[in-house]
């Protein structure tokens, strides 16, 4: 096994439990202490990406081009990443990213309709930005179709096509058959994003490693979605003890968790019977905290909406199936649903 | 030859273009399609043209250059195409209906703007989004002024051919302005979403709008599903799943009541499977607009005459 690249994506997919309301000085703190230990890239910006802000999907407190500008005038060695969504995001938004100091653009599309990324990645090389893709909801194809999906984006100009287990729905073997599958057909790199909702977020990224994936992400203290993600200072020590160390501080890891990303946490991300319904259910993670919200409001279990979300096969960023789902649940259950006056007490 | 048709003609033989061949020999109302013209001498719609008795060409634009008698040219080719036909068409006075992104005419929504834009030589029927979303707005804004308007719209992967899926972004931009310019919203989002669900889902959008100000809930839903009950009457798939919901969210103009409205459309499965919604709203959308402008040259010929 070979030292992995690390992107940190504490101030990306951690945007989601923050319900997107970091602000500039926690920008500049949780970068400082990465920068300083050693991670090498830091991705910022919206959970959903680059446009992300939304009813859809939560409003950011701060624009995110002010936050990647504070990370790119913090960072010292670290490389600045930013997430964007074709369908979401446009080339608009990733122009002023990279105006505002992004260099590493990582575009993501289900991992069925990687041709939608075609005109982003272009854009991304004119730029002179690295590029990432990223197979989303990856569970849900077999690693053969995802090497046809893989080679488009290749082709398209990705410097490095990650699997990512956004429902943190795979198995080890699983995860591992998926980017032995890219290794063995892409001349690029490889990478692995984990999803913690069935505990499995540092197992299934040893996984990746295992059969040579050459990129992996982590959150300070796992913040992400759902259950959150490999955790980066879990990852660090795993790595340390199994000689791979890629330039890491263990221990000043250990310390930005505990110190700076533990205080400022709502809640600690854990597989939860909610999370455990995503992974288990294989739904996006980050309809989590709206499924609850939902289930709170309508009297409805939220794993019963994940469940029935599962079965209608949504995807990343179908966050509005959820009220309808929730709706039809409580309708069934007998319970006054819309056109009645539904505030909050 | 029926002296009381505007005779009219599509440009494009794929899909879109067979498509509303089909729905314009099944509901012909003051028109009478005469041409299908494509380019590709082999493709599957001017095969089904000339199987209907519908004069096909794959001399693209020249063929309805050359048959002054064409009134009304629906244009289901690419926005690239569209930039050339619609000097060709104005020069030579037909009237356009582009179902491209090419926007060289007014944006119209059928049951929003269309009488005021019966003059125009060329009109734009935005996107699929657009067509089944800006009459939400629309009906909201026609109570109460609207801050932000947002929609997200869902569509099966099958149903989404290359020229969305190289384009993804004029989608997202156009929708978004007609949201503005039509919907009548001060602010305009939009976010479109790929599902390769098997089987295929039908075309799902959610429309989430934040008025100004305190409103009228009541006279908002009322407006709304008399706006949904219009639609109908030419896109008869077009459903909301609920009632209009109303809750409080977040937004930057503090919390606030949000009009949230889940709409599916379902397609009449004229040539195109009916989970391809999105595509037969442009479709009936296009004929739509097209009767309106056939009945208004009908009617001018009345006068004259």
């Amino acid at each position: 096994m070979k030292s992995p690249r690390i992107t940190d994506t504490t101030l990306r997919d951690g945007s989601h439990p923050m319900r997107h309301q970091y602000t500039r000085e926690q920008v500049r703190s949780i970068v400082q202490a990465l920068d300083a230990a050693g991670v090498p890239v830091i991705e910022v910006s919206h959970g959903d990406g680059l446009g992300g802000s939304s009813l859809q999907y939560g409003f950011s407190r701060e624009s995110e081009f002010d936050l990647i500008e504070t990370a790119r005038e913090t960072a010292g060695r670290a490389r600045i990443a930013a997430l964007m969504l074709p369908g979401i995001g446009t080339r608009k938004e990733m122009k002023e990213a990279a105006a505002r100091g992004v260099q590493v653009l990582r575009i993501a599309t289900q991992c069925t309709e990687a041709d939608i990324s075609e005109q982003h990645f272009g854009l991304a090389k004119e730029l002179g930005l690295e590029t990432v893709g990223f197979l989303m909801m990856a569970h849900i194809r077999p690693p053969e179709a995802l090497v046809e999906q893989a080679k488009r984006m290749e082709s398209y100009g990705a410097d490095c096509v990650y699997i990512v287990d956004s429902a943190g729905a795979m198995l080890p073997h699983e995860a591992a058959a998926r980017v032995a599958a890219l290794k063995g057909a892409l001349s690029i790199q490889v990478g692995f994003h984990a999803h913690n909702n069935l505990g499995l977020a540092i197992g299934n990224t040893l996984a990746a490693l295992e059969a040579g994936a050459d990129q992996v992400d982590g959150c300070l203290r796992g913040l992400g979605a759902g259950a959150g993600n490999a955790a980066t200072e879990l990852l660090a020590a795993v790595l340390d003890r199994l000689g791979v160390n890629p330039g890491l501080d263990v221990f000043a890891l250990m310390d930005a968790a505990e110190y700076i990303v533990a205080p400022i946490m709502p809640f600690q991300p854990f597989p939860d019977r909610d999370a455990i319904a995503i992974g288990y259910a294989g739904v996006y993670s980050t309809f989590l905290l709206h499924a609850k919200r939902a289930g709170e409001r309508y009297g409805v279990d939220a794993r019963e909406i994940l469940v029935e979300l599962g079965r209608r096969q949504a995807v990343a960023g179908q966050e509005d199936w959820i009220l309808d789902v929730a709706l039809e649940l409580a309708r069934n259950n007998g319970q006054p649903v819309a056109g009645e006056r539904l505030f909050e007490k | 030859m029926q002296a009381d048709k505007v005779k009219v003609a599509i440009l494009g033989s794929g899909n879109i273009g067979t498509d509303l061949m089909y729905k314009l020999l099944k509901q012909p109302g003051s028109m009478e399609l005469v041409m299908l013209a494509g380019i590709d001498p082999h493709s599957e719609g001017l095969a089904r043209a000339r199987s209907l008795g519908v004069g096909a060409s794959h001399a693209g634009i020249d063929a309805i250059l050359e048959a002054p008698e064409i009134r009304i040219v629906f244009d289901a080719t690419s926005a690239k195409a569209h930039v050339r036909h619609a000097k060709a068409l104005r020069e030579t006075g037909r009237i356009a209906i582009d179902l491209t992104p090419a926007a060289r005419g007014p944006y119209v929504v059928p049951p929003v703007n269309l009488g005021e834009h019966l003059d125009a030589p060329n009109v734009n029927l935005i996107t699929c989004g657009g067509q089944a979303t800006i009459p939400l707005v629309y009906a909201v804004r026609r109570v109460t002024p609207v801050r932000y308007a947002e929609m997200v719209s869902t569509v099966a992967s099958r149903s989404a051919g290359p020229g969305t899926r190289q384009n993804i972004d004029e989608f997202t931009f156009t929708t978004a302005r007609g949201l503005e310019v039509i919907g009548g919203a001060a602010q305009g989002k939009a976010i479109i979403i790929l599902n390769p669900a098997e089987p295929p889902i039908l075309m799902r959008n959610t429309v989430y709008v934040a008025p100004s100000g305190a409103f009228d809930e009541e006279a908002v839903i009322d407006s709304v599903e008399q706006m949904v009950a219009e639609v109908q009457q030419y896109v008869p798939g077009y459903r909301l799943k609920n009632r209009p919901v109303i809750e409080r969210r977040e937004t930057p103009w503090g919390k606030q009541p949000v009009v949230i409205m889940l709409l599916e459309v379902e397609g009449a499965g004229d040539f195109l499977p009916p989970y391809a919604g999105n595509l037969d709203i442009m479709t009936a959308s296009a004929r739509r607009v097209g009767e309106l402008f056939a009945q208004r040259l009908l009617s001018q010929k009345e006068v004259v005459a």
